[in-house]
Protein backbone atom coordinates (compact mmCIF):
# COMPACT_ATOMS: atom_id res chain seq x y z
CA UNK A 1 0.00 0.00 0.00
CA UNK A 2 1.51 3.31 -1.02
CA UNK A 3 1.17 6.09 1.51
CA UNK A 4 0.03 9.32 -0.09
CA UNK A 5 2.50 12.18 -0.38
CA UNK A 6 1.71 15.25 1.71
CA UNK A 7 0.54 17.19 -1.30
CA UNK A 8 -1.93 14.54 -2.42
CA UNK A 9 -5.46 14.68 -1.06
CA UNK A 10 -6.57 11.74 1.11
CA UNK A 11 -9.74 11.39 -0.92
CA UNK A 12 -10.32 12.59 -4.42
CA UNK A 13 -13.32 12.23 -6.71
CA UNK A 14 -12.88 12.92 -10.43
CA UNK A 15 -15.93 13.44 -12.59
CA UNK A 16 -17.84 10.84 -10.55
CA UNK A 17 -21.11 9.70 -12.07
CA UNK A 18 -23.60 7.43 -10.31
CA UNK A 19 -27.00 6.16 -11.41
CA UNK A 20 -29.66 3.86 -10.05
CA UNK A 21 -30.43 1.95 -13.22
CA UNK A 22 -32.12 3.45 -16.27
CA UNK A 23 -30.70 6.46 -18.03
CA UNK A 24 -31.09 9.01 -15.23
CA UNK A 25 -28.05 9.80 -13.16
CA UNK A 26 -28.30 10.95 -9.56
CA UNK A 27 -24.73 12.22 -9.63
CA UNK A 28 -23.65 13.81 -12.90
CA UNK A 29 -19.90 14.30 -12.78
CA UNK A 30 -18.72 15.41 -9.36
CA UNK A 31 -15.11 16.28 -8.57
CA UNK A 32 -14.13 16.80 -4.96
CA UNK A 33 -11.06 16.60 -2.72
CA UNK A 34 -10.52 16.05 0.97
CA UNK A 35 -7.06 16.60 2.43
CA UNK A 36 -5.80 14.83 5.53
CA UNK A 37 -6.83 16.63 8.70
CA UNK A 38 -9.50 18.72 6.99
CA UNK A 39 -13.23 18.87 7.62
CA UNK A 40 -15.01 19.21 4.30
CA UNK A 41 -18.74 19.67 4.04
CA UNK A 42 -21.04 18.82 1.20
CA UNK A 43 -24.28 20.75 1.37
CA UNK A 44 -27.31 20.74 -0.86
CA UNK A 45 -31.05 20.26 -0.91
CA UNK A 46 -32.91 17.00 -0.54
CA UNK A 47 -32.32 14.81 -3.58
CA UNK A 48 -29.22 16.66 -4.73
CA UNK A 49 -27.24 13.40 -4.59
CA UNK A 50 -25.36 13.81 -1.31
CA UNK A 51 -26.24 10.43 0.18
CA UNK A 52 -25.70 8.75 -3.19
CA UNK A 53 -22.12 10.01 -3.24
CA UNK A 54 -21.45 8.74 0.28
CA UNK A 55 -22.95 5.35 -0.53
CA UNK A 56 -20.66 5.09 -3.51
CA UNK A 57 -17.64 6.06 -1.38
CA UNK A 58 -18.52 3.25 1.06
CA UNK A 59 -18.76 0.71 -1.74
CA UNK A 60 -22.53 0.31 -1.47
CA UNK A 61 -23.09 1.64 -5.00
CA UNK A 62 -20.92 1.23 -8.08
CA UNK A 63 -19.87 4.38 -9.90
CA UNK A 64 -21.07 4.61 -13.49
CA UNK A 65 -18.13 6.73 -14.53
CA UNK A 66 -15.23 8.77 -13.24
CA UNK A 67 -12.95 7.73 -10.41
CA UNK A 68 -12.67 7.64 -6.65
CA UNK A 69 -9.21 7.53 -5.07
CA UNK A 70 -8.56 7.03 -1.36
CA UNK A 71 -4.96 7.09 -0.12
CA UNK A 72 -3.92 6.98 -3.76
CA UNK A 73 -5.87 3.78 -4.47
CA UNK A 74 -8.76 3.49 -6.86
CA UNK A 75 -11.69 2.40 -4.68
CA UNK A 76 -14.47 2.91 -7.24
CA UNK A 77 -16.57 -0.27 -7.21
CA UNK A 78 -14.44 -1.95 -4.53
CA UNK A 79 -16.38 -4.18 -2.07
CA UNK A 80 -17.65 -2.35 1.03
CA UNK A 81 -15.66 -4.43 3.51
CA UNK A 82 -12.40 -3.75 1.68
CA UNK A 83 -13.02 0.00 1.69
CA UNK A 84 -13.74 -0.13 5.42
CA UNK A 85 -10.49 -2.05 5.88
CA UNK A 86 -8.61 0.78 4.13
CA UNK A 87 -9.84 3.18 6.82
CA UNK A 88 -12.76 4.94 5.15
CA UNK A 89 -15.75 4.45 7.44
CA UNK A 90 -19.24 5.87 7.31
CA UNK A 91 -21.75 6.70 10.02
CA UNK A 92 -24.81 6.22 7.81
CA UNK A 93 -27.83 8.44 7.40
CA UNK A 94 -30.99 7.61 9.29
CA UNK A 95 -28.93 6.31 12.18
CA UNK A 96 -28.71 2.74 11.01
CA UNK A 97 -27.86 1.18 14.33
CA UNK A 98 -28.50 -2.51 14.95
CA UNK A 99 -31.76 -2.03 16.84
CA UNK A 100 -31.98 -5.48 18.43
CA UNK A 101 -28.45 -5.45 19.74
CA UNK A 102 -27.23 -3.76 22.90
CA UNK A 103 -25.21 -0.56 22.70
CA UNK A 104 -22.16 -2.57 23.72
CA UNK A 105 -22.67 -5.00 20.84
CA UNK A 106 -23.17 -2.20 18.35
CA UNK A 107 -19.83 -0.76 19.41
CA UNK A 108 -18.17 -4.16 19.12
CA UNK A 109 -19.51 -4.42 15.54
CA UNK A 110 -17.71 -1.14 14.85
CA UNK A 111 -14.43 -2.82 15.71
CA UNK A 112 -15.26 -5.82 13.50
CA UNK A 113 -11.98 -5.66 11.56
CA UNK A 114 -9.84 -5.24 14.65
CA UNK A 115 -8.10 -8.35 15.95
CA UNK A 116 -6.32 -6.73 18.91
CA UNK A 117 -8.59 -7.06 21.97
CA UNK A 118 -6.62 -4.61 24.11
CA UNK A 119 -6.88 -1.97 21.40
CA UNK A 120 -10.61 -2.63 21.09
CA UNK A 121 -11.04 -2.08 24.83
CA UNK A 122 -9.03 1.14 24.59
CA UNK A 123 -11.19 2.49 21.76
CA UNK A 124 -14.34 1.48 23.56
CA UNK A 125 -13.31 3.44 26.64
CA UNK A 126 -12.44 6.40 24.42
CA UNK A 127 -15.84 6.30 22.70
CA UNK A 128 -17.70 5.94 25.99
CA UNK A 129 -15.79 8.89 27.46
CA UNK A 130 -16.82 10.97 24.48
CA UNK A 131 -20.44 9.81 24.64
CA UNK A 132 -21.28 9.47 28.35
CA UNK A 133 -24.95 8.88 27.49
CA UNK A 134 -23.99 5.63 25.79
CA UNK A 135 -21.96 4.60 28.80
CA UNK A 136 -25.00 4.96 31.06
CA UNK A 137 -27.08 2.70 28.82
CA UNK A 138 -24.51 0.26 27.65
CA UNK A 139 -26.75 -2.80 28.22
CA UNK A 140 -29.81 -1.33 26.54
CA UNK A 141 -31.03 -2.34 23.12
CA UNK A 142 -30.05 0.30 20.57
CA UNK A 143 -33.61 0.43 19.23
CA UNK A 144 -34.82 1.85 22.54
CA UNK A 145 -32.58 4.91 22.36
CA UNK A 146 -33.82 8.34 21.31
CA UNK A 147 -32.94 9.64 17.85
CA UNK A 148 -30.11 11.76 19.16
CA UNK A 149 -28.68 8.90 21.16
CA UNK A 150 -28.87 6.61 18.14
CA UNK A 151 -26.94 9.18 16.14
CA UNK A 152 -24.28 9.24 18.86
CA UNK A 153 -24.17 5.46 18.76
CA UNK A 154 -23.77 5.47 14.98
CA UNK A 155 -20.87 7.92 15.32
CA UNK A 156 -19.38 6.00 18.23
CA UNK A 157 -19.64 2.78 16.25
CA UNK A 158 -17.79 4.37 13.34
CA UNK A 159 -15.15 5.70 15.77
CA UNK A 160 -14.55 2.14 17.01
CA UNK A 161 -12.96 1.46 13.63
CA UNK A 162 -10.54 4.35 14.28
CA UNK A 163 -10.98 5.43 10.66
CA UNK A 164 -8.46 7.52 8.75
CA UNK A 165 -11.41 9.34 7.33
CA UNK A 166 -14.93 9.56 8.71
CA UNK A 167 -17.98 10.00 6.50
CA UNK A 168 -20.90 11.56 8.33
CA UNK A 169 -24.22 11.44 6.53
CA UNK A 170 -26.71 14.01 7.81
CA UNK A 171 -25.79 13.60 11.47
CA UNK A 172 -28.25 16.29 12.59
CA UNK A 173 -31.23 15.09 10.56
CA UNK A 174 -34.47 14.94 12.54
CA UNK A 175 -32.84 15.73 15.87
CA UNK A 176 -33.99 18.11 18.59
CA UNK A 177 -32.00 21.40 18.61
CA UNK A 178 -30.20 20.47 21.81
CA UNK A 179 -28.94 17.26 20.24
CA UNK A 180 -27.94 19.06 17.04
CA UNK A 181 -25.78 21.34 19.15
CA UNK A 182 -24.20 18.42 20.94
CA UNK A 183 -23.51 16.51 17.73
CA UNK A 184 -21.77 19.52 16.20
CA UNK A 185 -19.80 20.06 19.42
CA UNK A 186 -18.54 16.47 19.06
CA UNK A 187 -17.65 17.01 15.40
CA UNK A 188 -15.69 20.10 16.47
CA UNK A 189 -13.82 17.99 19.03
CA UNK A 190 -12.99 15.40 16.39
CA UNK A 191 -11.74 18.17 14.13
CA UNK A 192 -9.55 19.56 16.93
CA UNK A 193 -7.99 16.11 17.25
CA UNK A 194 -6.96 16.37 13.61
CA UNK A 195 -9.42 13.85 12.21
CA UNK A 196 -10.37 13.97 8.55
CA UNK A 197 -14.11 14.25 8.03
CA UNK A 198 -16.43 14.50 5.05
CA UNK A 199 -19.66 15.90 6.41
CA UNK A 200 -22.85 15.76 4.42
CA UNK A 201 -25.52 18.08 5.80
CA UNK A 202 -28.78 19.83 5.15
CA UNK A 203 -28.12 22.10 8.11
CA UNK A 204 -25.88 24.31 5.98
CA UNK A 205 -25.28 26.96 8.62
CA UNK A 206 -23.86 24.58 11.20
CA UNK A 207 -21.89 22.64 8.58
CA UNK A 208 -20.29 25.79 7.12
CA UNK A 209 -19.39 27.03 10.59
CA UNK A 210 -17.38 23.93 11.32
CA UNK A 211 -15.88 23.03 7.93
CA UNK A 212 -12.63 24.19 6.37
CA UNK A 213 -13.83 23.70 2.84
CA UNK A 214 -17.27 23.40 1.34
CA UNK A 215 -18.94 22.05 -1.78
CA UNK A 216 -22.48 22.93 -2.78
CA UNK A 217 -24.27 20.16 -4.65
CA UNK A 218 -27.30 20.83 -6.80
CA UNK A 219 -29.09 18.25 -8.94
CA UNK A 220 -26.08 15.97 -9.04
CA UNK A 221 -23.53 18.66 -9.90
CA UNK A 222 -21.16 20.82 -7.86
CA UNK A 223 -22.47 24.37 -8.14
CA UNK A 224 -19.90 26.06 -5.96
CA UNK A 225 -16.85 25.22 -3.95
CA UNK A 226 -14.30 27.01 -1.85
CA UNK A 227 -13.25 27.81 1.70
CA UNK A 228 -16.26 27.38 3.96
CA UNK A 229 -16.14 30.96 5.22
CA UNK A 230 -16.34 32.28 1.66
CA UNK A 231 -19.17 29.95 0.71
CA UNK A 232 -21.08 31.09 3.80
CA UNK A 233 -20.92 34.66 2.47
CA UNK A 234 -21.89 33.79 -1.09
CA UNK A 235 -25.16 35.48 -2.02
CA UNK A 236 -26.67 32.52 -3.79
CA UNK A 237 -25.86 30.20 -0.90
CA UNK A 238 -27.25 32.65 1.63
CA UNK A 239 -30.46 32.93 -0.37
CA UNK A 240 -30.90 29.22 -1.04
CA UNK A 241 -29.58 27.49 2.08
CA UNK A 242 -29.05 29.98 4.88
CA UNK A 243 -32.44 31.64 4.75
CA UNK A 244 -30.94 35.10 4.14
CA UNK B 1 -34.28 -52.02 26.43
CA UNK B 2 -37.52 -52.28 28.45
CA UNK B 3 -40.36 -53.82 26.49
CA UNK B 4 -42.72 -50.82 26.66
CA UNK B 5 -40.02 -48.53 25.26
CA UNK B 6 -39.34 -51.01 22.50
CA UNK B 7 -43.04 -51.07 21.64
CA UNK B 8 -43.23 -47.31 21.76
CA UNK B 9 -40.26 -46.89 19.45
CA UNK B 10 -41.63 -49.45 17.04
CA UNK B 11 -45.12 -47.90 16.92
CA UNK B 12 -43.92 -44.34 16.49
CA UNK B 13 -40.72 -45.10 14.61
CA UNK B 14 -41.61 -43.12 11.50
CA UNK B 15 -42.68 -40.12 13.51
CA UNK B 16 -39.55 -40.18 15.66
CA UNK B 17 -37.35 -40.29 12.58
CA UNK B 18 -39.35 -37.50 10.96
CA UNK B 19 -38.91 -35.26 14.03
CA UNK B 20 -35.14 -35.57 13.88
CA UNK B 21 -34.90 -35.14 10.11
CA UNK B 22 -37.20 -32.10 10.16
CA UNK B 23 -35.15 -30.65 13.02
CA UNK B 24 -32.07 -30.86 10.80
CA UNK B 25 -33.95 -29.27 7.89
CA UNK B 26 -35.13 -26.46 10.16
CA UNK B 27 -31.52 -25.79 11.16
CA UNK B 28 -30.49 -25.73 7.50
CA UNK B 29 -33.15 -23.05 6.96
CA UNK B 30 -31.99 -21.18 10.06
CA UNK B 31 -28.40 -20.69 8.82
CA UNK B 32 -29.64 -18.79 5.78
CA UNK B 33 -32.40 -16.79 7.50
CA UNK B 34 -30.06 -15.89 10.36
CA UNK B 35 -28.21 -13.48 8.10
CA UNK B 36 -31.29 -12.15 6.39
CA UNK B 37 -31.22 -14.28 3.24
CA UNK B 38 -34.13 -16.26 1.88
CA UNK B 39 -33.51 -19.59 0.18
CA UNK B 40 -36.28 -21.84 -1.06
CA UNK B 41 -33.86 -24.55 -2.09
CA UNK B 42 -33.79 -26.52 1.14
CA UNK B 43 -36.02 -29.26 -0.29
CA UNK B 44 -33.90 -29.44 -3.44
CA UNK B 45 -30.69 -29.76 -1.44
CA UNK B 46 -32.37 -32.42 0.66
CA UNK B 47 -33.49 -34.28 -2.46
CA UNK B 48 -30.01 -34.12 -3.96
CA UNK B 49 -28.56 -35.58 -0.77
CA UNK B 50 -31.24 -38.27 -0.71
CA UNK B 51 -30.72 -39.35 -4.33
CA UNK B 52 -26.92 -39.23 -4.23
CA UNK B 53 -26.83 -41.27 -1.03
CA UNK B 54 -29.43 -43.78 -2.20
CA UNK B 55 -27.63 -44.35 -5.51
CA UNK B 56 -24.25 -44.76 -3.84
CA UNK B 57 -25.68 -47.27 -1.38
CA UNK B 58 -27.81 -49.23 -3.83
CA UNK B 59 -25.62 -49.23 -6.94
CA UNK B 60 -22.11 -49.05 -5.50
CA UNK B 61 -22.57 -50.38 -1.98
CA UNK B 62 -20.26 -47.73 -0.49
CA UNK B 63 -19.86 -47.60 3.31
CA UNK B 64 -22.46 -45.42 5.03
CA UNK B 65 -20.15 -42.68 6.41
CA UNK B 66 -18.72 -42.16 2.91
CA UNK B 67 -22.25 -42.02 1.50
CA UNK B 68 -23.22 -39.34 4.03
CA UNK B 69 -20.15 -37.32 3.12
CA UNK B 70 -21.04 -37.44 -0.57
CA UNK B 71 -24.63 -36.52 0.28
CA UNK B 72 -23.33 -33.35 1.90
CA UNK B 73 -20.78 -32.45 -0.77
CA UNK B 74 -23.13 -32.73 -3.75
CA UNK B 75 -25.63 -30.13 -2.46
CA UNK B 76 -22.71 -27.96 -1.32
CA UNK B 77 -21.53 -27.89 -4.92
CA UNK B 78 -25.04 -27.07 -6.15
CA UNK B 79 -25.23 -24.26 -3.58
CA UNK B 80 -21.95 -22.80 -4.85
CA UNK B 81 -23.24 -22.87 -8.43
CA UNK B 82 -26.52 -21.14 -7.57
CA UNK B 83 -25.13 -18.89 -4.86
CA UNK B 84 -22.03 -17.42 -6.46
CA UNK B 85 -23.86 -15.58 -9.26
CA UNK B 86 -26.97 -14.61 -7.27
CA UNK B 87 -25.62 -13.53 -3.88
CA UNK B 88 -24.36 -10.22 -5.18
CA UNK B 89 -27.99 -9.36 -5.77
CA UNK B 90 -30.32 -8.78 -2.88
CA UNK B 91 -32.75 -11.12 -1.14
CA UNK B 92 -35.47 -12.20 -3.51
CA UNK B 93 -33.17 -13.26 -6.34
CA UNK B 94 -31.66 -16.04 -4.27
CA UNK B 95 -35.16 -17.27 -3.41
CA UNK B 96 -36.11 -17.31 -7.11
CA UNK B 97 -32.90 -19.01 -8.18
CA UNK B 98 -33.29 -21.73 -5.56
CA UNK B 99 -36.90 -22.37 -6.59
CA UNK B 100 -35.56 -22.78 -10.12
CA UNK B 101 -32.90 -25.19 -8.94
CA UNK B 102 -35.57 -27.30 -7.22
CA UNK B 103 -37.74 -27.49 -10.32
CA UNK B 104 -34.86 -28.32 -12.67
CA UNK B 105 -33.71 -31.04 -10.33
CA UNK B 106 -37.22 -32.49 -9.89
CA UNK B 107 -37.74 -32.70 -13.63
CA UNK B 108 -34.33 -34.31 -14.04
CA UNK B 109 -35.19 -36.95 -11.41
CA UNK B 110 -38.52 -37.65 -13.12
CA UNK B 111 -36.95 -38.13 -16.53
CA UNK B 112 -33.70 -39.86 -15.74
CA UNK B 113 -33.38 -43.65 -15.96
CA UNK B 114 -30.66 -43.56 -13.35
CA UNK B 115 -32.92 -42.09 -10.68
CA UNK B 116 -35.83 -44.39 -11.41
CA UNK B 117 -38.00 -41.76 -13.08
CA UNK B 118 -41.30 -40.71 -11.55
CA UNK B 119 -41.47 -43.94 -9.55
CA UNK B 120 -38.35 -43.00 -7.64
CA UNK B 121 -35.92 -45.31 -5.95
CA UNK B 122 -37.09 -48.11 -3.72
CA UNK B 123 -35.46 -50.84 -1.70
CA UNK B 124 -32.95 -48.52 -0.07
CA UNK B 125 -31.40 -50.57 2.76
CA UNK B 126 -32.03 -49.29 6.29
CA UNK B 127 -28.94 -47.66 7.74
CA UNK B 128 -28.19 -45.10 10.38
CA UNK B 129 -31.46 -44.66 12.22
CA UNK B 130 -32.01 -43.04 15.60
CA UNK B 131 -28.42 -42.54 16.62
CA UNK B 132 -27.24 -41.00 13.32
CA UNK B 133 -30.28 -38.73 13.06
CA UNK B 134 -30.36 -37.45 16.62
CA UNK B 135 -26.57 -37.42 16.87
CA UNK B 136 -26.38 -35.14 13.80
CA UNK B 137 -29.17 -32.96 15.14
CA UNK B 138 -27.47 -32.57 18.51
CA UNK B 139 -24.09 -31.83 16.96
CA UNK B 140 -25.52 -29.27 14.55
CA UNK B 141 -27.53 -27.61 17.31
CA UNK B 142 -24.52 -27.33 19.62
CA UNK B 143 -22.30 -26.03 16.83
CA UNK B 144 -24.86 -23.39 15.82
CA UNK B 145 -25.40 -22.33 19.43
CA UNK B 146 -21.66 -21.70 19.76
CA UNK B 147 -21.53 -19.80 16.49
CA UNK B 148 -24.56 -17.69 17.48
CA UNK B 149 -22.78 -16.66 20.67
CA UNK B 150 -19.55 -15.80 18.91
CA UNK B 151 -18.29 -12.80 17.00
CA UNK B 152 -19.45 -14.52 13.80
CA UNK B 153 -22.95 -14.75 15.26
CA UNK B 154 -22.88 -11.04 15.95
CA UNK B 155 -21.94 -10.32 12.34
CA UNK B 156 -24.76 -12.57 11.15
CA UNK B 157 -27.27 -10.74 13.29
CA UNK B 158 -25.91 -7.40 12.13
CA UNK B 159 -26.41 -8.49 8.51
CA UNK B 160 -29.98 -9.55 9.27
CA UNK B 161 -30.73 -6.17 10.83
CA UNK B 162 -28.97 -3.94 8.32
CA UNK B 163 -26.90 -5.51 5.62
CA UNK B 164 -25.49 -2.25 4.27
CA UNK B 165 -24.40 -1.02 7.68
CA UNK B 166 -22.73 -4.36 8.42
CA UNK B 167 -20.90 -4.26 5.10
CA UNK B 168 -19.76 -0.69 5.65
CA UNK B 169 -18.25 -1.76 8.98
CA UNK B 170 -16.14 -4.36 7.25
CA UNK B 171 -18.21 -7.57 7.24
CA UNK B 172 -17.45 -9.50 4.04
CA UNK B 173 -21.06 -9.89 2.91
CA UNK B 174 -20.61 -12.17 -0.14
CA UNK B 175 -18.36 -14.57 1.79
CA UNK B 176 -20.83 -14.82 4.67
CA UNK B 177 -23.82 -15.31 2.40
CA UNK B 178 -22.15 -17.97 0.31
CA UNK B 179 -20.74 -19.71 3.38
CA UNK B 180 -24.16 -19.82 5.01
CA UNK B 181 -25.80 -21.20 1.87
CA UNK B 182 -23.19 -23.93 1.51
CA UNK B 183 -23.48 -24.98 5.18
CA UNK B 184 -27.25 -24.93 4.81
CA UNK B 185 -27.10 -27.14 1.69
CA UNK B 186 -24.80 -29.62 3.42
CA UNK B 187 -27.16 -29.97 6.38
CA UNK B 188 -30.18 -30.40 4.13
CA UNK B 189 -28.28 -32.99 2.09
CA UNK B 190 -27.40 -34.86 5.27
CA UNK B 191 -31.04 -34.78 6.37
CA UNK B 192 -32.06 -36.12 2.97
CA UNK B 193 -29.57 -38.97 3.11
CA UNK B 194 -30.50 -39.96 6.67
CA UNK B 195 -34.17 -39.84 5.77
CA UNK B 196 -33.70 -41.93 2.60
CA UNK B 197 -32.01 -44.66 4.62
CA UNK B 198 -34.83 -45.00 7.12
CA UNK B 199 -37.74 -44.73 4.71
CA UNK B 200 -36.46 -47.20 2.08
CA UNK B 201 -38.21 -45.29 -0.71
CA UNK B 202 -37.78 -41.82 -2.28
CA UNK B 203 -39.51 -40.12 -5.19
CA UNK B 204 -38.98 -36.82 -7.02
CA UNK B 205 -42.13 -35.14 -5.73
CA UNK B 206 -41.03 -35.50 -2.10
CA UNK B 207 -38.64 -32.60 -2.68
CA UNK B 208 -40.76 -30.07 -4.53
CA UNK B 209 -41.92 -26.57 -3.73
CA UNK B 210 -44.40 -27.75 -1.05
CA UNK B 211 -41.58 -29.29 0.92
CA UNK B 212 -39.52 -26.11 0.58
CA UNK B 213 -42.34 -24.01 2.01
CA UNK B 214 -42.92 -26.48 4.85
CA UNK B 215 -39.24 -26.24 5.81
CA UNK B 216 -39.47 -22.44 5.74
CA UNK B 217 -42.51 -22.57 8.02
CA UNK B 218 -40.54 -24.57 10.63
CA UNK B 219 -38.16 -21.65 11.04
CA UNK B 220 -40.84 -18.96 10.83
CA UNK B 221 -42.99 -20.61 13.48
CA UNK B 222 -40.10 -21.27 15.83
CA UNK B 223 -38.34 -17.94 15.36
CA UNK B 224 -34.74 -17.34 14.38
CA UNK B 225 -33.46 -15.53 17.47
CA UNK B 226 -31.55 -18.70 18.35
CA UNK B 227 -31.02 -22.07 16.61
CA UNK B 228 -33.40 -23.67 19.12
CA UNK B 229 -36.41 -21.82 17.71
CA UNK B 230 -36.47 -23.50 14.27
CA UNK B 231 -36.03 -26.96 15.82
CA UNK B 232 -38.94 -26.29 18.17
CA UNK B 233 -40.96 -25.13 15.15
CA UNK B 234 -40.10 -28.31 13.26
CA UNK B 235 -41.11 -30.50 16.21
CA UNK B 236 -44.45 -28.73 16.60
CA UNK B 237 -45.31 -28.77 12.90
CA UNK B 238 -44.32 -32.44 12.63
CA UNK B 239 -46.34 -33.48 15.69
CA UNK B 240 -49.34 -31.30 14.95
CA UNK B 241 -50.83 -33.46 12.15
CA UNK B 242 -50.51 -36.52 14.42
CA UNK B 243 -52.14 -34.77 17.37
CA UNK B 244 -54.90 -33.45 15.12
CA UNK B 245 -55.56 -36.87 13.60
CA UNK B 246 -58.99 -37.21 15.33
CA UNK B 247 -60.15 -34.16 13.35
CA UNK B 248 -59.78 -36.25 10.20
CA UNK B 249 -60.67 -34.14 7.17
CA UNK B 250 -60.35 -30.86 9.04
CA UNK B 251 -56.79 -31.66 10.09
CA UNK B 252 -55.04 -29.57 7.44
CA UNK B 253 -57.42 -26.65 7.96
CA UNK B 254 -56.59 -26.47 11.66
CA UNK B 255 -52.92 -27.05 10.93
CA UNK B 256 -52.85 -24.13 8.50
CA UNK B 257 -54.85 -21.88 10.81
CA UNK B 258 -52.37 -22.45 13.63
CA UNK B 259 -49.52 -21.37 11.37
CA UNK B 260 -51.38 -18.25 10.21
CA UNK B 261 -52.27 -17.25 13.77
CA UNK B 262 -48.73 -17.85 14.99
CA UNK B 263 -47.27 -15.67 12.26
CA UNK B 264 -49.77 -12.86 12.92
CA UNK B 265 -49.55 -12.83 16.71
CA UNK B 266 -45.96 -13.96 17.16
CA UNK B 267 -44.05 -12.44 14.25
CA UNK B 268 -40.74 -13.18 15.94
CA UNK B 269 -41.65 -16.83 16.42
CA UNK B 270 -42.59 -18.95 19.40
CA UNK B 271 -39.11 -18.69 20.80
CA UNK B 272 -38.39 -14.98 20.43
CA UNK B 273 -35.58 -15.17 22.96
CA UNK B 274 -32.22 -14.35 21.43
CA UNK B 275 -28.97 -15.80 22.53
CA UNK B 276 -26.73 -13.91 24.88
CA UNK B 277 -23.25 -13.12 23.74
CA UNK B 278 -19.93 -12.34 25.34
CA UNK B 279 -19.54 -8.60 25.75
CA UNK B 280 -23.23 -7.86 25.16
CA UNK B 281 -23.53 -6.17 28.53
CA UNK B 282 -20.26 -4.28 28.79
CA UNK B 283 -18.77 -4.25 25.33
CA UNK B 284 -15.53 -5.47 26.85
CA UNK B 285 -13.82 -7.93 24.54
CA UNK B 286 -12.92 -11.15 26.31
Amino acid sequence: MSEPKMSEPLLSLRDLRIGYGGATEAVKGVSLEVRAGAVVCLIGANGAGKTTILRCLSGLLRPRGGSVHFKGRDIGGMAAHRIAALGLVQAPEGRQVFANMTIAENLRMGAWLLKDRAEEARRRDMVLTRFPRLSERIRQLAGLLSGGEQQMLAMGRAMMADPQMLLLDEPSMGLAPLFVEEIFRIIAELKAEGRTILLVEQNAQAALDIADHAYVLQSGRIELSGPAAEIARNEKVVAAYLGG
Amino acid sequence: MPEFLDDFLFTYQTLIYALGVNGLLALSMYVVLALGQLSLGQAAFMGLGAYVSALLTVKLGLPFPLVLLAAMLAPALAALCVGAPTLRLSGVYLALATIGLGEVQRIFFINSELTGGALGLSGIPTKGGLISIYGSLALALIAFAFVARSKIGRAMEAMREDELAAGALGVDLPAYKLGALVVSAMLAGLAGALNAHVSSFISPNDYGFDAAVTILSFALLGGIGSPFGPVLGAFILTLLPEVLRPLADYKTVVNGSIIVLAVIFMPRGLLAWRMGRAGAATGRPK
